[in-house]
């Protein structure tokens, strides 16, 4: 089974960020970046397939450093192929999409899995786009996966439940927290991983559709107070919480 | 600008996010002068037209469909697309649901569109739709402009309180030829433990952490919220060593949630815990610990032991009745 993951590098969620002064992007010089947490649950799972299974697991990242980052990464965790797709930046959302799923047709896939959402920008658009622009089924947010006769089954999680749902492969997948355990990168794949070659592509462009105004911190709140100690201050914050704060 | 607003229903009833949804495109269509139309899917009686003309759209397109009966991606995505056409519409609103975070990325890839998830403002500013929204899990906020339409926007659910603003909607059916198209199919659906209400959707949460101690003392923490009408939610903590399920966990990796009201019992309050419920109204803390970070972000805190304030708690909002 030829199984394409999708995985970007993201700031590591322990991260306190700061705006840069451009006012655009966050200060990256002192911020830790790490494979995309979803995007682990993703790969592990095709591992896991391709050990059961057969096959070759391939990753593929776009973007610049970040990408080759993220690719070398992964390649460590074992992944056996790596697609770079070159971009610069200053694409959107849908031309990130677009960018990938044309690098993808190049590719084959039988399978492509990514993560749910990147803790960046926490969109969590990419699987849903890509599988609309290659025209394959696909099941997102999904918490259990079985991948068998040319068919997916897949539980979904939605708000306050789940959903199966069942497709013919070729498909994509984006992988929750809870799919799966993710395993840690060995010495050995690590160093494996540095020898492995990276296959480049140039991202195709296309026109961007949305401006970034401006990035700033949410607003402070202001500083609340310590009611009191144990059971004894419980009349007090109801009574805080019915007349001052009004919300019981 | 034509807006085309997809209402989601759930057992034959409109979903407070859909009122959501057309009460922030209805704002959005006067400021920039324009139409709404409402999109309802799989149902559509004459109270559901007259629901969505309360909430600002004068028509509503009913495309009632034994296979979209439970939600199909592609189903979904042809339909919403067809509507588009119908409607002339240049921006597509929903809310981001489970459901709408799955369509709105389909719609906006196949329109070719401006694409603005997830947001917690939406105005019209100098011709352009401008939104905001929370990224790095909220940690900061992005404000981002719609160079050119068509738009796709999702809201944040619970980010854009319902206003009826009165009006009747003409009722369209809409028919759309889904042979061939539906490929991936809905097999089975399932609520969460007890069909308890989510986290996202409550008005009131109240969460457990490692402070609980122990799984079976969360039961003090469903009395609570039983008695406010509220969600349970859960630390990463907890639901790593199994105590709660996934489906309550609030962080950075669980659910982010917005109530009036969220109650943490337990909890340190680590950055990755915070954002997941540092934009809800009121927060209150009940730790042992003084020093636990939690406090310097909550509106009000106790410092005590949460197995003995949550009783005294569910009895003190029982007694107010």
């Amino acid at each position: 089974m030829n199984i394409v993951v999708l995985v970007k590098l993201v700031p590591d969620t322990e991260a306190t960020l700061r705006i840069a002064e451009d006012r655009r992007q966050i200060v990256k010089s002192d911020v830790n970046f790490v494979l995309n947490p979803y995007d682990e649950y993703a790969l592990e799972e095709a591992l896991r397939l391709k050990e059961k299974q057969g096959g070759t697991v391939t990753v593929m990242s776009l973007g610049g450093d970040e990408a080759v980052k993220a690719l070398r990464n992964a390649l460590a965790m074992g992944a056996d192929e790596a697609v770079h797709v070159k971009s610069a930046g200053g694409l959107d959302m849908v031309g990130v999409a677009k960018a990938l799923a044309g690098a993808l047709r190049d590719k084959g896939y039988d399978l492509i899995l990514a993560g749910k959402q990147a803790v960046d920008d926490d969109c969590g658009a990419i699987g849903p786009m890509v599988a609309a622009l290659l025209d394959i089924p696909h099941a997102a947010v999904v918490v259990k996966l079985e991948v068998a006769d040319g068919k997916f089954k897949a539980h979904r999680e939605v708000d306050g439940g789940y959903e199966e749902f069942e497709a013919a492969l070729p498909a994509l997948v984006t992988a929750q927290k809870g799919l799966n355990e993710p395993r840690y990168a060995s010495l050995k794949g690590i160093m494996t991983a540095k020898k492995k070659s990276i296959h480049e592509v140039e991202a195709a462009t296309s026109p961007i559709k949305t401006e970034i105004v401006r990035l700033e911190y949410p607003p402070s709140r202001p500083p609340g107070k310590i009611v009191g100690t144990g059971v004894e201050s419980v009349p007090e914050l109801v009574r805080l919480l019915r007349e001052e704060a009004k919300v019981i | 600008m034509n807006i085309l607003v997809y209402v989601e229903t759930r057992g034959g009833k409109i979903r407070g996010a859909g009122l959501e949804a057309l009460t922030a495109a209805r704002k959005l269509a006067d400021a920039a002068g324009g139409s709404v139309a409402a999109l309802l899917i799989g149902q559509g009686g004459a109270e559901l037209t007259a629901e969505v003309g309360q909430y600002g759209a004068g028509k509503a397109f009913i495309a009632e469909n034994a296979a979209l009966a439970g939600y199909s991606p592609e189903g979904y995505l042809e339909t919403l697309l067809e509507a588009v056409r119908q409607s002339g519409a240049q921006a597509v609103v929903m809310t981001a649901s489970s459901l709408g975070k799955d369509l709105a990325p389909m719609a906006a890839a196949k329109l070719d569109a401006a694409f603005l998830p997830d947001c917690t403002g939406l105005e019209w500013q100098d011709g352009r739709i401008v939104i905001t929204r929370p990224v790095y899990a909220g940690k900061l906020n992005i404000t981002l402009a719609a160079k050119e339409l068509p738009a796709v926007i999702s809201l944040r659910p619970k980010a854009f309180p319902p206003v009826p603003t009165g009006g009747t909607a003409e009722t369209v059916k809409l028919s759309v030829n889904l042979e061939g198209k539906v490929k991936t199919r809905l097999v089975g659906v399932g609520q969460d433990a007890g069909g308890r209400l989510d986290v996202t959707e409550a008005d009131v949460v109240i969460s457990g952490g490692r402070g609980m101690k122990a799984p079976e003392n969360f039961k003090l923490i469903e009395e609570l919220a039983e008695t406010l009408r509220g969600a349970v939610g859960a630390s990463r903590a907890v639901v790593d060593v199994g105590w709660r399920p996934h489906s309550e966990q609030v962080g950075q990796t669980g659910k982010v949630v917005s109530p009036t009201l969220y109650i943490a019992c337990g909890i340190s309050g680590a950055i990755q815990h915070l954002a997941g419920m540092r934009s809800s109204k009121v927060i209150v803390a009940i730790n042992k610990d003084p020093e636990a970070p939690i406090f310097k972000s909550a509106d009000y805190g106790i410092v005590g032991d949460a197995l003995e304030v949550l009783p005294a708690l569910t009895q003190a909002v029982k007694a107010i009745g």
